[in-house]
């Protein structure tokens, strides 16, 4: 493939960009044989998925069209936790050339798998999103999503190379060394979770540096849901163009979707991953443009296929034509969840799991509240846990102690380091019926 | 010989240390003494009253978690030295203080020194056993009558 002769400043298109614009007939046709294919294979190699068939007295043969995947059963994330670590796998482990993982509901990781081809996939599927984002062969991309289990950083990095860009994988983290790179290095682009970007634009003020005398061009974020308003902070405060990508571990990592320069919604890339709405409390099928929860089908993934899975976000599907010519159709951006997971940094984390933590210390479950809080553009999650008897001391050493074995347990179960204090009995708010557990003063 | 010392949890800020304060006076219950340890988040207020048990019922009913401790009161000499005497027999013996406060008491010419020990009796013994006195809570409580 002779990208030099397409994917430059002056010509703006790479052929991995093609399938974004086929037309909605053809589009059909590859979505229905894969999706053929992809309920064949997880039929005849993932037990779970088979017994469930079965169940239902179904064969990977009532799949006559796109809309009988409405009769196949949902994939949630427990799922994968009750089939730790490799239960779903559809491949030999011989064929399997990458895992990665991340934080499932109760403390125990999700692991996902890959097989050369679903590397080629996913580096694709993110080469597309670059190029969606107006990222070409000679664009210098800063890659600030973390490196190893995280999906984010090779994700990013195998798309950014695929697509001819020059990738810096300088991974998260380390501020003073980011903002060395982001000015050195002539970088036009960058990826990160948006509200790190918040905290290098704050950082590089600090340092009398203006993001906006800089080549940076285009920000790419992703991993957690920010809002229209971050978004003008950011465009204003650093001078890029600031775009939202989408993905999950679960169904390949970043590269399900993606805005393009319209900035309004983000394309699913469907001829890999078939998205439907549904009623997150009935299961059933929405049509397009109804608000509901959106569920994927990976129809192409060999290692891990993922049939009808459950993400727990809240979106609609944008079925109209979009101004930049792909025929994908989109999703809106991620607000809200239909479950109680809060992103914090990239990293999933469950209220459950906070509440495993603190039983393990205590014996017994304490009043408690998490409170998240953005400072200087960096996410924050707090902890406030009532004293009980059971725990309480005379001795201030005692209580620090207490102290710290609770914030130690959270951050071993939730991967995550929190602010923890200990408040008097009786001072969180008591609601009737489902306690509000989460208080969430980040603005997204 | 041992008193009963009530401790509260309270978070450190504004106003938290008046209202545990005010329910034990509504109850006309006067303080012998008090102490505050406090770290940048938190408090333990400490308490030494006659009517412990009634004030840890009021306390309790009112929402605080009240831990019941037994302390060591000794009476010494209101003068230069008089804490520093206590603490060498202490010290000699290789006993541990947890922590300690003082005060002085309106009548005569004593001082009370209150201490927290791992184990209360072991420090009581040897504190007889060196001379020093220890204040029972009749005794302690008669200075106020």
């Amino acid at each position: 493939m002779q990208t030099e002769l397409w994917n430059d400043a002056a010509g703006g298109f790479h052929p991995v960009s093609a399938p974004d614009f086929l037309p909605a007939a053809r589009l059909e046709e590859v979505q229905l044989r894969r999706l053929r294919a992809v309920v064949a294979r997880a039929f005849e190699h993932v037990p779970l998925f088979r017994q469930r068939l079965e169940k239902r007295g179904l064969t990977p043969e009532a799949i006559g069209s796109l809309a009988d995947i409405a009769r196949l059963p949902f994939t949630v994330k427990t799922d994968l936790r009750d089939t730790y670590p490799f239960g779903l796998f559809a491949s030999p482990m011989g064929d399997v050339v990458r895992l990665h993982a991340s934080s499932g509901t109760t403390g125990k990781p999700i692991v996902v798998a890959y097989t050369r081809e679903d590397v080629d996939v996913w580096a694709e599927v993110m080469a597309r999103t670059f190029a969606a984002c107006g990222l070409h062969r000679g664009d210098i991309l800063q890659n600030a999503f973390g490196y190893g289990l995280f999906t984010g950083g090779l994700g990013a990095h195998y798309g950014a190379e695929a697509l001819g860009a020059t990738v810096i994988p300088v991974s998260g983290g380390n501020t003073e060394r980011q903002l060395m790179v982001l000015r050195d290095f002539g970088v036009s682009a960058l990826c990160c979770t948006p509200s790190y970007f918040v905290h290098l634009i704050e950082r590089a003020k600090d340092v009398g540096v203006d993001l906006k005398d800089l080549p940076l061009r285009v920000g790419v974020f992703g991993a957690e849901p920010w809002s229209d308003a971050m978004r003008q902070h950011i465009e204003s405060e650093a001078g890029v163009r600031a775009y939202d990508i989408y993905g999950l571990s679960e169904i390949i990592g970043p590269g399900v979707a993606s805005e393009c320069a319209a900035q309004d919604g983000l394309h699913v890339f469907e001829d890999h991953f078939y998205p439907e709405i549904i009623d997150p409390d009935t299961g059933a099928s929405l049509p397009d443009g109804e608000e509901g929860e959106l569920v994927l089908t990976t129809l192409s993934k060999k290692a891990m296929p993922m049939i009808r899975y459950r993400t727990r976000d809240i979106t609609r599907i944008i079925s109209e034509p979009c101004v930049c010519g792909r025929t994908l159709r989109r999703i809106r951006r991620i607000g809200r969840r239909s479950d109680d997971m809060i992103i914090i940094r990239g990293v999933n984390v469950f209220p459950s799991q906070v509440e495993a933590a603190l039983l393990q210390v205590e014996g017994t479950l304490p009043h408690y509240r998490i409170i998240l809080t953005r400072e200087r553009g960096l996410d924050q999650m707090a902890v406030e846990v009532e004293v009980t008897p059971e725990v309480f001391s005379d001795k201030i050493r005692a209580l620090e102690e207490v102290r710290a074995r609770l914030a130690q347990a959270i951050e071993q179960i939730c991967g995550i380091r929190v602010d923890l204090r200990l408040v008097e009995p009786r001072t969180i708010e008591r609601s009737e019926g489902k306690a509000r557990r989460v208080i969430d003063q980040r603005n997204l | 010989m041992k008193l009963q010392q009530l401790s509260l949890f309270l978070e450190n800020r504004p106003g938290r240390l008046g209202a545990p304060l005010e329910a034990i006076a509504a109850q006309g219950i006067n303080l012998m003494t008090l102490s505050l340890a406090d770290t940048a988040q938190f408090g333990i207020l400490r308490l030494i009253v006659r009517e412990w048990e009634q004030a840890r019922q009021v306390l309790e009913k009112a929402g605080w978690v009240v831990n019941l401790t037994e302390v060591v009161a000794v009476d010494v000499l209101d003068r230069p030295g008089g804490l520093a005497q206590a603490l060498k027999v202490l010290e000699s013996a290789g006993l541990n203080i947890e922590y300690m406060y003082a005060f002085s008491l309106r009548r005569g010419d004593k001082a009370i020194l209150i201490f927290r020990f791992e184990d209360p009796d072991q420090a009581i013994a040897v504190l007889t056993a060196a001379g020093l006195h220890v204040v029972d809570a009749e005794e302690l409580f008669s200075h106020v009558a």
